[in-house]
Parts: structure tokens; C-alpha cells; sequence
């Protein structure tokens, strides 16, 4: 991986965020001859991906039945070969619509660098729902745990409480169970089960309850949880009084959905629209990826939550549509990718869970059409 | 224990360089490279700070430096988010109280 010169001040491209979506835009940016250095205040790239243990779906060329760790290998391998620049404990502070960009790097050096377009791939953060002893120690988001569990190799419970039974909620509890935690039950407030099939199964075959319009009422516990309450509800989503159950339990999980993290693109003045199944306020961009502000892309979950594998294509998509605009790719060349990367999209996009983040994106993106103009 | 060893996915785990920090100026060690929050609760710590109005504690939430439920002192500075720090031979760290203060040495 590039080392971060610590000198240079300006680029074509700037991509805040090495998460997924970032690292595949820097790849097909930089693969086009763009000069793109990749920023991230972690201190590895690769996002939330290397906590992915579990093999993605979808077709082979989605990369499924691959697991997101070795995804996450082979997306720092490829920006290896092309010698992309990446400045890893950087924090981007502040961003302006003429594309200038205020960084700390290592909590020390504060400087200003200017980019001729900016991606931004900032991901998403868990959201959090409140009971009674929420804010107890061992109450925490269910990618928290998996962080815990997958990259930091330590287990924050012996036994759990899912509250959520999406896909987060069915994959982390089964990973619990193979770090070796005991999964007490997951519980779901809706009526029926949120999660894909044979992830549900897998954690259903390993013999964990579910329970689902039910939530929890309360924790218990002195300085952490020791015991957690659950409730049925009624079909107005009330609790229904005399339905308590109560289990040991030493951690809760919470896999209550996410938010994008689109500070820096309010920072830049982009214009937003309300979508809750993509997580609340999103970007509204168009089919290249472009904001309302000339320069400026955005792509994955910061751009309406779905999948990893659906913000690498985003990126990728980012990553197009940026060299093009920058001339580094003729109009054939571009449209030729854009269309392949939009037929894995739609095929992302489909069937029972899919077709649904189909539909909320083509909101999005019909709201772009209409606000914002060829740039290039 | 809650360090996870061996894991079926994972495979062994094969860290073995090994820093010593304080904990409230108890030696505990921890391994390379790591989180301080993930050595905190590989040594059984949970309550990592403790708000200012009710003095109840509070420990790791989000686990990726969003949330900040997670910050303690950490060598004389205080609201440092331990999830996305990494430990340092010889670091000091030390249990927050309310907003906490700056300790210079």
C-alpha cells in the first residue's frame, strides 16, 4: 500500500472511506490513471468487511459463496498492485463544494488538501433503541459484537440476547455461537422474521428460540446485565401486559437497522431526501453515483443502506463515472461498464429482500434525475 | 476465558507478542497491536467510564469509534475512544469519571 507522503496537496480523486464501497471505487478510478489517494481514521482499511466471516450471496461474479474477509483481501490486493495512495488514521473534518478537504492525520497534523473529485463511501452506523437499562455495560450494537468476536477475538458475553432477526441480527447471533457464546433468543418486534432463510435456518437448526412481536422491556443488572425481559406486543405494537418472560443473559444485542453516515455530505451542501427503509436521510444521486454538487459522488451504505456486495458495485460505479467525468475514459468505454455494473446491481437488487431496496433506490435516483444536470 | 483461541472460520489465533498497560494502575496485559477495549474485556473489565450526573457506568456500544460510550483516560488524556485505540506498552489507562480531566505528567 502507498505510503501517505504527507506532502502532496492535491489530487484527481479523493475517496473518504476504505470500506468496500471506497476501496473498489479507488480501484476503478485509479485503474482508469486517475491520481486518487483513499482516506480512513481507522487504522486498517477494509471497513466493517473483515468482520464479515460469513460467505455473501448472490451469483459467482458477486463474489458469493466467497467470504467478506477474503473479499476484503483481495479489494487491498488490487489497490496494492496499483500503488494507490492511502492515508489510514485520517480523519476528514470538514469538506467544502469547491472540493477542499480539511484532514487531521494521526490526531496531529492538520492541513488542508484540494481534490478535483470527491467520493465519499463513509458506510453507516448502528442504530440503537432504548428500554429500560439500555445504557447498561453489555448492552451494545450487534456489529459491535462481531467486531468484538471476528477482529478483536473477544467474546463481550458468555450468552446473549439478539434483539433483530435481519440478516445482522440471524448472522451475528450464529457467529456468537461460533465464537463460542450461547445465543439465549432472538427476539423480533414484527410479527414475522426479517432475515434471510437459510442464515434464519441455520441459527434455528442450532436449536435458538425465536420470538417474534415481542421486544425487551427491560435489563436488569447492577453494573452490567444479568437478566433481560422481553414482552409479546399486540398488533397496534403495544406490550401486552402478563406476557413478560425473563432470561439470564450477560449481553444484549441490538440489529435494529443503520444510518448512513452523511455528515460530510451535508458539509458539502448536497440536497437529501427521506427514504426510512435506506436508513433515514439519504443523498439523492443519480445512476453515475453523482450528488446534487458538481465533484462530488457518493456510494454504498452511505448512499441508502443495503449489502457489501451492492456498495463494492456502487463504488465501482463511483469509481466509472469519476474517471469519465475527469476525461479519462471515452463515452463507450464508460457506458459499456456502467451498464455490466448496473446489470450485477439489478440482480443484487432482486427477490424477496432485494426487490424492495430496488424500489427505494429507484426513488432516490429519480429524484436525481430530475435535479441534477450532466456535470462532465 | 473470553479470548477466543481457536474458531472454526478463523482458525488459531496466532498473536503472541504481548504489552503490558495499567488499568487503573493494575498491570494487565494485552496483546500487540490490539484495541484497549478488547483488552479491557479480555481481562474482564466492562465498566469502562461512569456518566457524570448519575455516576453509572457504562462500557463498549458501537464498537467502532462512532458512539463514544467508550472513552476513558488514556495516558493523562481524558474522552479517548478506546474501541479505536490501540494499546501501547507501558499505557496508561484509567477508568473516566463524567466529562474526566487532563492529567499532565
Amino acid at each position: 500500500m502507498g505510503e501517505a507522503s504527507g506532502k502532496m496537496n492535491n489530487y484527481d480523486v479523493v475517496i473518504v472511506g476504505a470500506g468496500p464501497a471506497g476501496l473498489a471505487a479507488s480501484i476503478e478510478a485509479a485503474g482508469a490513471g486517475a491520481r486518487v489517494l483513499l482516506i480512513d481514521e481507522n487504522n486498517k482499511p477494509g471497513g466493517q468487511l473483515f468482520k464479515q466471516i460469513h460467505k455473501f450471496f448472490g451469483s459467482r461474479e458477486h463474489k458469493a459463496g466467497t467470504r467478506g474477509i477474503n473479499i476484503g483481501t483481495e479489494l487491498l490486493d488490487d489497490t496494492e498492485k496499483l500503488n494507490i495512495e492511502v492515508m489510514l488514521n485520517t480523519e476528514v473534518c470538514g469538506l467544502t463544494p469547491d472540493k477542499k478537504i480539511w484532514i487531521i492525520e494521526n490526531k496531529e497534523i492538520s492541513r488542508e488538501i484540494t481534490a478535483g473529485k470527491i467520493i465519499i463511501a463513509t458506510g453507516a452506523y448502528e442504530n440503537s433503541v432504548q428500554f429500560d437499562g439500555w445504557e447498561l455495560p453489555g448492552v451494545m450494537g450487534a456489529g459491535a459484537a462481531q467486531t468484538m468476536i471476528n477482529l478483536n477475538r473477544v467474546l463481550p458475553g458468555h450468552k446473549v440476547l439478539m434483539l433483530g432477526s435481519g440478516n445482522v441480527g440471524v448472522i451475528v447471533s450464529y457467529q456468537l455461537m461460533q465464537a463460542g457464546a450461547e445465543v439465549a433468543a432472538i427476539v423480533e418486534a414484527a410479527p414475522t422474521l426479517g432475515g434471510y432463510g437459510v442464515h434464519t435456518a441455520k441459527v434455528a437448526r442450532a436449536g435458538v428460540p425465536f420470538y417474534t412481536s415481542h421486544t425487551i422491556k427491560r435489563a436488569h443488572g447492577k453494573n452490567r446485565v444479568e437478566r433481560v425481559e422481553i414482552v409479546q406486543l399486540d398488533s397496534n405494537w403495544k406490550e401486552i401486559e402478563g406476557t413478560e418472560k425473563i432470561f439470564d443473559a450477560d449481553t444484549i444485542c441490538l440489529a435494529v437497522g443503520l444510518t448512513p453516515m452523511v455528515e460530510l455530505i451535508w458539509l458539502a451542501g448536497c440536497k437529501f431526501t427521506f427514504i426510512g427503509s435506506m436508513g433515514g436521510y439519504v443523498p439523492v444521486h443519480d445512476r453515475y453515483m453523482r450528488t446534487t454538487v458538481d465533484g462530488i459522488y457518493v456510494a454504498g451504505d452511505v448512499a441508502g443502506i443495503e449489502e457489501a456486495s451492492t456498495a463494492m458495485e456502487e463504488g465501482r460505479l463511483a469509481g466509472i463515472s469519476v474517471a469519465y467525468d475527469l476525461n479519462l475514459i471515452d463515452d463507450a468505454q464508460a457506458e459499456k461498464r456502467i451498464e455490466e455494473i448496473w446489470t450485477k446491481l439489478d440482480s443484487l437488487r432482486c427477490g424477496q429482500f432485494g426487490e424492495k431496496r430496488k424500489t427505494a433506490k429507484d426513488r432516490i435516483l429519480e429524484e436525481g434525475e430530475g435535479m441534477i444536470l450532466c456535470h462532465a | 476465558m473470553t479470548r477466543i483461541k481457536d474458531h472454526p472460520i478463523l482458525g488459531k489465533d496466532t498473536r503472541e507478542e504481548i504489552v503490558t498497560i495499567t488499568f487503573d494502575g493494575k498491570e494487565i496485559t494485552a496483546l500487540k497491536g490490539e484495541m484497549i477495549a478488547s483488552a479491557l474485556i479480555a481481562n474482564g473489565v466492562h465498566s469502562f467510564r461512569y456518566t457524570e450526573k448519575h455516576n453509572k457506568p457504562r462500557g463498549i456500544y458501537c464498537g467502532i469509534g462512532r458512539c463514544t460510550d467508550c472513552v476513558m483516560i488514556v495516558d493523562g488524556i481524558p474522552n479517548v475512544r478506546t474501541c479505536v485505540t490501540e494499546v501501547k506498552d507501558g499505557m496508561k489507562v484509567e477508568t473516566q469519571y463524567g466529562r474526566g480531566e487532563w492529567k499532565n505528567e
